[in-house]
């Protein structure tokens, strides 16, 4: 019995122990993050590594979940005789929620993966170590420039999902179902705040791209050193960035829009 | 060196796409691209005391004649049980003093909105004055409610 009990606390001690280490890391990249202005080659390097190499995954799933959120919405609104409200729909639920999560998702299962796929094999084939002997920081040199790639790629890459799913959910209501090219913009122009809507949708994008990044370079500078700590590393990342992303959205949802 | 340049380049491709889709959505999707309606911008409020105002909302839209002049900026109770209904007017719209207000809806089932007619008063509108001279909305339970007392009032009806 007091074994059991015993295994409980370890796993939760072990948890705890994590998190700290994961805060501590966050904390030092912070830290390395105005050492960047002086090479900004690397960073340039990352964000073509982690956003323009999403772009081709963000691009078409945008353009699918548009449609496809076009084509149900109409179904159901067409039973109110609301057909109007489609390009309200479509717009609010990508701009508010479907944006940012989902691109935070694909960018944690695209590029997050990756990062610690990378860092992890780096830390495993003593890279990272090698650094350290020259006495290069590894935080600073590897770690800040893919930080700060990720948090300013992911808000261009939800901007860029959103609108294409706009885009999308425009070509199935007026292409297909016919609707009324005029009512779907002007509505949608009428019902979307600027502030409200749109700039709490980059908000939430922000603070995806900070903890997908954040989780993808703590497993993969935590891996174990192994094959298989590498592989466990990108499995926890996307499992732990879909998670955290999620519950998040959640959070963030309810501190947001609570009045409207 | 050349590798570094194609890098760059897609990068600065890749920034110039993302601000393009923000730039899209703030100007084609949101309210922004109708500006003077903005609550910033200048302009000037007035408020409508309404008996009752049915389903209008915060940002509701203000006409006249059917044209979009401003928005509900805000709805609340004054110590008489009046809906204060407070509206701001875009800059380079001016009404008369005795200009009157009502609350219509657009279609059967549409959004609610004011809409204001101007009087002939030569005194126009000015920042923070009172419309006292409004018609409620139409709420249609008192609505049927009424029909039905007169169907009963009718003296043919028993």
């Amino acid at each position: 019995m007091s074994d059991w009990f015993a295994a409980w606390g370890r796993q939760g001690l072990a948890v705890l122990i994590r998190l700290g280490r994961a805060h501590l890391l966050l904390f030092d990249i912070l830290c390395a993050l105005p050492a960047l202005v002086r090479r900004p080659g690397e960073l340039i390097r990352q964000v073509h590594s982690v956003g323009v190499r999403s772009l081709v995954i963000i691009v078409i799933s945008g353009l699918f979940v548009g449609m496809v959120l076009s084509l149900q919405g109409y179904n159901t609104l067409v039973n109110f005789g609301a057909a109007q409200s489609l390009g309200v729909l479509v717009a609010l639920s990508l701009v508010r929620e479907l944006g940012p999560v989902v691109s935070a998702l694909l960018y944690g299962g695209r590029a997050g993966s990756a990062l610690a796929a990378e860092i992890g094999l780096m830390k495993a084939t003593e890279q990272l170590s090698g650094m350290e002997m020259m006495a290069v920081d590894p935080i600073e040199r590897v770690l800040a420039p893919r930080f700060l790639a990720g948090v300013l790629a992911m808000p261009l890459l939800a901007a860029i999902f959103s609108a294409v799913g706009i885009l999308g959910g425009y070509l199935v209501a007026v292409g297909l179902l016919g609707l009324d090219e005029g009512a779907f913009w002007s509505q949608m122009q009428s019902h979307v705040e600027f502030y409200q809507d749109i700039g709490n949708g980059i908000v939430k994008s922000l603070v995806f791209g900070i903890v997908a990044t954040w989780i993808a370079l703590f497993h993969g500078y935590d891996a174990v050193p192994t094959a298989e700590g590498v592989s466990l590393a990108t499995t926890r990342t996307v499992v732990h960035t879909a998670l955290a992303v999620l519950m998040l959205d959640f959070v963030l949802t309810a501190l947001m829009f609570n009045k409207v | 060196m050349i590798q570094q340049r194609k890098l760059e380049i897609a990068v600065g491709f890749f920034m110039v796409l993302g601000l393009a889709a923000l730039f899209m959505l703030a100007m084609r999707v949101s309210n922004l691209s109708t500006v003077g309606l903005s609550d910033t911008d200048s302009g000037y409020n007035v408020t409508a005391l309404f008996q009752n105002i049915g389903g209008l909302k915060v940002r509701s839209p203000v006409r006249v004649a059917g044209v979009r002049v401003g928005q509900v900026t805000g709805i609340d109770l004054d110590n008489r049980y009046a809906a204060a209904v407070r509206m701001h007017i875009a800059n380079g719209y001016t009404f008369p003093k005795d200009t009157s207000a009502s609350i219509f809806t657009s279609g059967l089932l549409g959004e609610q909105y004011v809409s204001l007619d101007p009087g002939g008063d030569p005194v126009l509108l000015k920042n923070g004055d009172v419309i006292r001279a409004t018609q409620s909305a139409l709420v249609l339970e008192r609505f049927i409610g009424q029909f039905l007392f007169n169907k009963a009032q009718e003296p043919g009806s028993k």
